[in-house]
């Protein structure tokens, strides 16, 4: 007999499952609307012009395949802080930061919980917001920490539970550790203005917690780097020692080269050093060292003036798609007739759109329109397009009116 | 401001073998050898991106509907079945019988890592933390630390390389095989031997695989040199395929960093053959569970690189003379150093400089006198005495069979 016959079989994941009953469908009129990546207006995959060319630039450079170190390559950890922080930041500038190379988003939140299970002794406890993206949960648990919440979301407006998130984080016990997203808010779209996030920097302050950024979506959510971070500048500059996660995956459209980095922003550059010290030791029993190809594209992207120019631009012109989809999707639906108040939908920012549509409903646009989104109502405007925003928008109307 | 949460992490030690290399790269001295890690070098001591490699990323390159969309969690299907096909063989009878499953790792660590995590959370019941996993003693220094923290609690070791006659300690690795647990798991190199070079013979493999059977334990290949240590796919797989015709059920955890030389791209797979079909889908369903909170899902230049090589059967026939250039390179290393030590009358015996295998050979140098080497002659090794076979080049083999000359006889 086999030593796994006791192993159960694992659920399929929800997400991808969409994805799978989307491909069977043949209805010529189909949407995808489940998986987060990146459609042109044509509602393909796009790769960023400034990729090619940085792709193009290393090609006839005839580089090596050499191991990278553990941290990953300097010249990519290094713009990556820069990006996030600012680089007039005094964290930044006075090198009190260790920044290692990630395996994209997911791969930087798993050395992120690593690392607090082993050297964050104060507490096991995450306190993530209601709802997160749902890989949250299993990647702290694995790494041995216990989920908690906060109220976030607020199903009756489809908008930020502010006085339920306030109320809920104030009452945190110290020293416990909270992630908070810092733009474009997965699955919900719903983000904090920036008064609110004071006002949340100052909560955090008092009840002395450790705040753990997820920025997946740098310059996708608002067209603009500077504005995204705004949140993880300020809670730095009010003495709040972050540490960070970024992902490359969207804003650069390097999903499948796994691009990210997680940082830690520390008292000193000396404490940084041990911090890294130790970053190394959990990263090397993972995999080594990380994989070198996107990496050297996003590098080269940040550090080259002109790339990375156009990478702006185009990464606002993404953004810029997306919300203009999100107003022609209100726009059709009020011209459908629906009485319904969608101004949610043009509330919410990056990707991700929670439309408040309820599980029934969700149901009958699967089966009866071919449009495919997860069972929360979640569904990802980066599927939207000119073409079809006419026939979601109907859709929509049909299940809800 | 309050005292900082990370005031008593203490500052790690580095991890040795890329010391060295740091340690190498600041050393002024014009006669400097690095016989530390463990990559590939070329007579001029260059890296060598391998020709097939530079052919198939130039197709990759200019296939304009190639994009960087996401990979499956268990990564690119073209791949993952052709790396198992590479380990098992055509004609293996496990794929014939449908019963192998693959999952696309992060170099061969991420395959480990991948298959310790799935072992800990499945194997013997659940929650297996207790269950003892056998390390080779010695053994390539990550192993341990990758089955720390999949969390295992009992990491044990088993007797491999006899220093007093400088191979393998067949009776001892049996011996500990006889005494220990049932069930337990014992990581095996399918090949070339790191850091020893020393491997079992396919008749001493048989008598592994037979106690192994008798007692219930679990294999564990690690196959990161599979063409690189005989220069032949096939030989060096041998005893991974030995025991699938034996019935074993067992894991293979496979890397590309070295025999496609694709070091940093981080290209492994985890090879799992188990009794059945039925079988081998859980538990890859299982496995995708753990990947997903690992890296949600592999990157994939590398993997299309090794995909689209494999699966084409001149580039396959390209890429197989690409790894006997290289395991000839070293086989010549290997004859060239011991013929100078035996011409200088270095004290001792220096057989087994050729009859290990692969990238590494176990020198016999003992802590002092490897301290000498680096001191005094700027020639970089591990302290284990373990040297880079690819390190040596026609120019400093002088030099260097010298030095061991020098440092064996003034150090004891």
């Amino acid at each position: 007999s086999s030593w796994w016959s006791h192993v159960e079989m694992g659920p399929p994941d929800p997400i991808l499952g969409v994805t799978e009953a989307y491909k069977r469908d043949t209805n010529s009129k189909k949407m995808n609307l489940g998986v987060g990546a990146y459609r042109d207006d044509n509602g393909k995959p796009f790769v960023l012009s400034c990729v090619r060319k940085a792709e193009a630039m290393i090609a006839s450079k005839k580089m090596d395949k050499e191991y990278l170190p553990i941290g990953g390559l300097a010249d990519f950890t290094r713009a990556s802080a820069e990006l996030a922080l600012g680089e007039n930041s005094e964290a930044f500038k006075s090198g009190r930061y260790v920044t290692v190379q990630g395996i994209s988003g997911t791969g930087s939140l798993r050395i992120g919980a690593n690392f607090l299970q082993r050297f964050f002794k104060s507490s096991r406890d995450v306190y993530l917001p209601k709802p997160s993206w749902g890989n949250h949960t299993p990647i702290f648990r694995d790494a041995g920490l216990q989920l908690q919440a906060y109220r976030y979301y607020d199903p009756k407006t489809c908008s930020l539970d502010f006085s339920g998130a306030v109320e809920d984080i104030s009452k945190i016990p110290e020293k416990s550790i909270i992630l908070l997203h810092a733009c474009a808010h997965n699955p919900t779209g719903v983000d904090p203005r920036q008064e609110q996030w004071k006002e949340l920097a100052t909560v955090v302050k008092k009840r002395n917690l450790l705040v753990f950024f997820d920025m997946a979506y740098q310059g996708f959510a608002s067209g603009d780097i500077n504005r995204d971070a705004w949140a993880v500048r300020h809670f730095i500059e009010q003495g709040i020692n972050v540490i960070l996660a970024q992902s490359y995956a969207k804003n650069m459209g390097l999903y499948g080269e796994r691009v990210g980095a997680f940082t830690v922003i520390c008292s000193d550059a000396e404490e940084a050093k041990r911090v890294e010290s130790q970053l190394k030791i959990l990263i090397r029993p993972m995999y080594s060292n990380p994989p070198l190809n996107g990496a050297r594209i996003a590098s080269l992207i940040l550090n080259t003036p002109d790339l990375r120019k156009e990478w702006l631009v185009e990464v606002k012109g993404m953004a810029d798609r997306i919300i203009g989809m999100r107003t022609q999707l209100v726009a059709n639906l009020k011209k459908e007739g629906s009485s319904h108040n969608w101004q949610h939908i043009t509330d919410q920012i990056g990707m991700f759109c929670f439309t408040g549509l309820k599980p029934e409903q969700v149901e009958r646009l699967i089966k009866e329109f071919s449009i495919y989104m997860t069972k929360d109502g979640r569904i990802s405007m980066a599927g939207v397009t000119s073409g079809n925003v006419g026939y979601l928008a109907h859709a929509i109307h049909q299940v809800s009116k | 401001m309050a005292a900082s949460i990370f005031a008593a992490v203490p500052r790690a030690p580095p991890v040795a073998v890329f010391k060295l290399t740091a340690d190498f790269r600041e050393d002024g001295d014009a006669r400097k050898v690095n016989l530390g890690v463990g990559a590939y070098r070329t007579d001029e001591g260059q890296p060598w991106v391998l020709p097939v490699v530079k052919k198939v990323e130039q197709l990759i390159a200019n296939n304009d509907s190639l994009n960087h969309e996401y990979l499956p969690i268990l990564g690119l299907p073209e791949f993952r079945a052709n790396a198992s096909r590479i380990a098992l063989g055509d004609d293996s009878p496990a794929i014939k019988e449908n019963r192998i499953g693959s999952v696309q790792s992060l170099g061969g660590t991420g395959a480990l890592r991948i298959g310790a995590e799935f072992l800990r959370r499945w194997y013997n019941g659940n929650n297996n933390t207790a269950t003892p996993v056998y390390i080779s003693t010695p053994s390539w220094e990550n192993h341990n630390s990758v089955f720390v923290d999949a969390g295992f609690k009992d990491i044990r070791t088993y007797r491999y390389w006899d220093a007093a006659k400088r191979g393998l300690d067949l009776q001892g690795l049996l011996d500990d095989m006889e005494k220990a647990p049932e069930f337990s798991i014992f990581i095996l190199h399918a090949c070339a031997h790191n850091p020893t070079g020393t491997d079992p013979t396919p008749d001493q493999w048989k008598q592994i695989a037979a106690v192994m059977k008798r007692r219930f334990l679990f294999p564990f290949f690690d196959s990161a040199y599979q063409g690189f240590a005989s220069g032949s796919l096939d030989k060096d797989a041998w005893a991974v395929r030995y025991f699938v015709s034996e019935g074993f059920e067992l894991f293979c955890a496979q890397s590309f960093s070295k025999n496609f030389g694709l070091y940093n791209e981080r290209v492994g797979n985890l090879t799992v053959v188990g009794k059945d079909a039925d079988n081998v889908q859980r538990v890859l369903s299982q496995m995708e569970k753990i990947v997903r909170t690992t890296w949600s899902n592999p990157p994939s230049q590398g993997a299309r690189i090794v995909a689209t090589t494999l699966s084409s059967p001149q580039l396959f026939t390209e890429w197989c003379d690409n790894v006997k250039t290289m395991a000839d390179r070293v086989l010549l290393m290997r004859s060239e150093l011991r013929s100078r030590l035996e011409a200088l009358g270095t004290p001792g015996t220096w057989n087994h400089i050729t009859e290990q295998i692969g990238m590494f050979s176990f020198t016999g140098l003992n802590p002092k006198q490897v301290e000498y080497m680096i001191k005094e002659k700027h020639i970089y090794l591990m302290a284990s005495g373990r040297i880079n076979m690819c390190g040596l080049t026609t120019k400093n083999l002088d030099y260097v069979a010298k030095s061991i000359h020098e440092a064996v006889t003034k150090i004891q």
